[in-house]
């Protein structure tokens, strides 16, 4: 059957949209009417057919638009994407992983061909049919984790392990919630997250970062984050602040449904065999606010965690300026009554 | 949840005698695939089943990781050790179905270094095996200096030769060969990276070496996975499972807990990589650290213990496990 990828444009004119299927398989991140920072993390297993979690590398109906905004947003700024000199191997690992994966989960779209070192990589719905020597980078038109990235939702980032800590030493980094990999390459865990408000008081970074440095390989693991973008914007990185910073300001009682998304991050986390780095891939999913609710249980839910949200969250995250306008548009479909456990839709 | 590592079920493909003292042993996977892709340095816990004992020791793959046909690991015989070594030795053939875990790296080359200087001293030679064989795969620069007893117990001095030519110098204790280590660490150009694998004498000779002459402590690495010891057996109590084991001579405390049915994370089961640390809540007696993990401070605390090489001796001992 295969997926019917959208036409669709997340700049500009907006016309981002999830269809009804995907609307309910939306990986909603609150499994109860209030949050706060916790070490989320669980393996990244398969889960149930018709959600995000189907597939490890997941692929959905934004495909096609998606790889089509990441190409404009590299074409304005190559340094977007960056890949430190010893961080080459570590590109194969991810052009492998991903490979394998888009190919093991979507076998009518993607097609990978092993023989040897000679690989035979068939992505239909790019229109690309490349054959290549695997480690070899001449064989490419660009370094092998510009090359894969370039056809693979989300952002990536590789990550060094040495000296007990890691380091962010190579990326793809186009649908940032707010963050550039130009600015933090080269970085260590700690200096990376120095900008997150609470969770260092609460030892939360260096937890996770003893957690992450004993991945194992073949056993990932994940988490979810979330924040609010307006407008369905995937580029949302302090380079382009000027671009998107003031739709903060549009936000109106009449349009909040239209205008302000949920922005979900799939986290996840995978040891890569030959370099031996860790791999993050954090891919963004977006959803209105009008087709949220037409969810009554996420709708409610949603009223609550953004109604009880700590300033400082709700200031780090970017919510202060439209925060009391979308919780009285969101209180109006909350009649108080109770939400059942969990994260799905009833 | 568990930090363990995934199983791999494989069968033993081919036992060759390298020498009086050292036998390589071959596996792969039972299902025919191919094995996990892994990086230099990298080891596997195999686990050796005698009996009604498990035994899980860790090897470091001295194959190409390149090649992920099988795997290959160098068992050097200790006559007076646990008795891990022997059982391979003795008992394993071809044709035996085992189990081994996911490569684990814990080792592993520092991918910025201009050149990798590497120190082996005895069977402490096969984790740069696969290393060698990746970074000259690579075009990588490297530069091995290998002491063995005598040539016909220098595991592999051939094949490595033969491979990387004058990359590898070999040092004979017989011949009163030496390392003149001061000249070598004196002599390396800017963004060079040390590796020492080898007995914990040779790893704390070259440390100490290291520091003194100013190299900075993220360019020297080392592997110093410590077998367990044997000793006198002793009593003790899981208070959260609420059952009370004795560690036998040949035990490790690690190998008796996981016999009494719990299974604490692991991943080296030498000391190093932290994953088994447990609190102890209450002892009377006298602790026998033999691990590289905790300070020195936990040591004299006795509030902590590394169960996969450490050991006890006293009236009583209460972990909570």
């Amino acid at each position: 059957m295969g997926i019917t990828f959208r036409k669709e444009t997340f700049r500009d004119d907006f016309t981002f949209k999830n269809s009804p299927e995907h609307i309910r398989r939306f990986p909603f991140p609150f499994n109860e009417d209030a949050y706060m920072y916790a070490v989320n993390i669980e393996p990244h297993v398969v889960g149930p057919k018709g959600s995000v979690l189907e597939n490890l590398i997941d692929v959905d109906e934004h495909y096609v638009a998606e790889m089509q905004d990441r190409a404009l947003v590299l074409a304005e700024d190559p340094l977007r994407c960056q890949s430190l000199p010893h961080m080459t191997l570590a590109g194969w690992d991810l052009l492998e992983l991903l490979m394998e994966q888009q190919a093991l989960g979507y076998p009518e779209h993607f097609t990978l061909e092993r023989n040897g070192d000679r690989w035979r990589w068939i992505n239909r719905p790019l229109g690309i049919d490349d054959t290549f020597t695997f480690g070899d980078v001449s064989t490419l038109p660009y370094g092998p984790m510009e090359y894969i990235t370039r056809q693979s939702q989300g952002d990536f980032c590789i990550l060094d392990q040495r000296d007990g800590n890691l380091w962010m030493d190579a990326g793809m980094v186009t649908t940032q919630a707010d963050w550039s990999l130009d600015f933090d390459i080269g970085m260590n865990f700690f200096e990376w997250h120095a900008p997150v408000p609470l969770a260092h008081e609460k030892g939360i970074f260096t937890r996770a970062l003893k957690f992450l440095t004993n991945i194992q390989q073949g056993k990932p693991a994940r988490r979810l984050n979330w924040t609010m973008t307006v407008n369905p914007r995937l580029d949302t990185s302090p380079e382009n602040y000027h671009k998107w910073g003031p739709d903060r300001a549009t936000v109106t009682p009449e349009n909040v449904g239209d205008k302000v998304h949920l922005r979900v991050e799939l986290q996840s986390f995978w040891r890569l065999p030959r370099s031996n780095g860790i791999v993050f891939p954090i891919r963004c999913y977006l959803i209105k606010m009008d087709e949220l609710v037409t969810q009554p249980k996420w709708a409610r839910r949603l009223h609550r965690v953004i109604r009880d949200l700590p300033e400082e969250l709700a200031t780090y995250k970017g919510l202060t300026r439209y925060r009391p306008t979308l919780v009285e548009w969101l209180s109006k479909l909350d009649d108080d009554g109770p939400t059942s456990p969990g994260f799905g839709p009833d | 949840m568990s930090t363990g590592t995934t199983k791999l079920d494989v069968v033993v493909s081919d036992v060759v005698p390298v020498n009086d003292l050292v036998t390589r042993f071959h596996f792969r996977r039972r299902d025919g695939e191919l094995l996990p892709t892994f990086s230099g340095g990298a080891h596997v816990v195999v686990e050796m089943r005698d009996g009604d004992r498990t035994r899980l020791n860790p090897y470091s793959l001295m194959g190409s990781p390149l090649d992920t046909r099988e795997y290959t690991i160098s068992i050097r015989r200790d006559d007076v050790g646990r008795g891990g070594s022997l059982f391979m030795h003795r008992q394993v053939k071809p044709g035996l179905e085992m189990v081994i875990s996911y490569p684990v790296n814990l080792f592993s080359l520092d991918l910025r270094a201009r050149k990798h200087l590497m120190l082996a001293g005895g069977i402490g030679i096969t984790p740069f095996m696969a290393q060698t064989a990746q970074l000259a795969g690579a075009g990588g620069n490297f530069e091995l200096h290998y002491t063995c007893r005598t040539a016909s117990l220098g595991t592999y001095a051939d094949v490595l030769r033969e491979r990387h030519g004058n990359r590898v110098r070999l040092y004979h204790d017989d011949r009163e060969e030496r390392i003149d280590l001061e000249r070598l660490l004196s002599s390396q150009p800017l963004g060079t990276h040390l590796y020492v694998c080898g007995p914990a004498g040779m790893i704390n000779w070259v440390r100490a070496r290291a520091a003194s002459l100013g190299w900075p402590p993220e360019t020297v690495h080392f592997e110093h996975f410590a077998a367990p010891q044997p000793g006198a057996p002793f009593d003790v109590e899981l208070a959260v499972s609420g059952k009370t084991i004795r560690v036998g001579e040949q035990q490790s405390l690690l190998e008796a807990i996981e016999a009494a049915g719990v299974d604490p994370p692991y991943l080296c089961r030498g000391g190093v990589c932290g994953q088994c640390e447990t609190n102890v809540i209450s002892s009377d007696g006298k602790f026998i650290h033999n691990d590289h993990w905790l300070s020195e401070e936990d040591h004299r605390s006795g509030c902590k213990i590394m169960p996969c090489v450490s050991r006890f001796e006293g009236k009583s001992l209460v972990l909570e496990r």
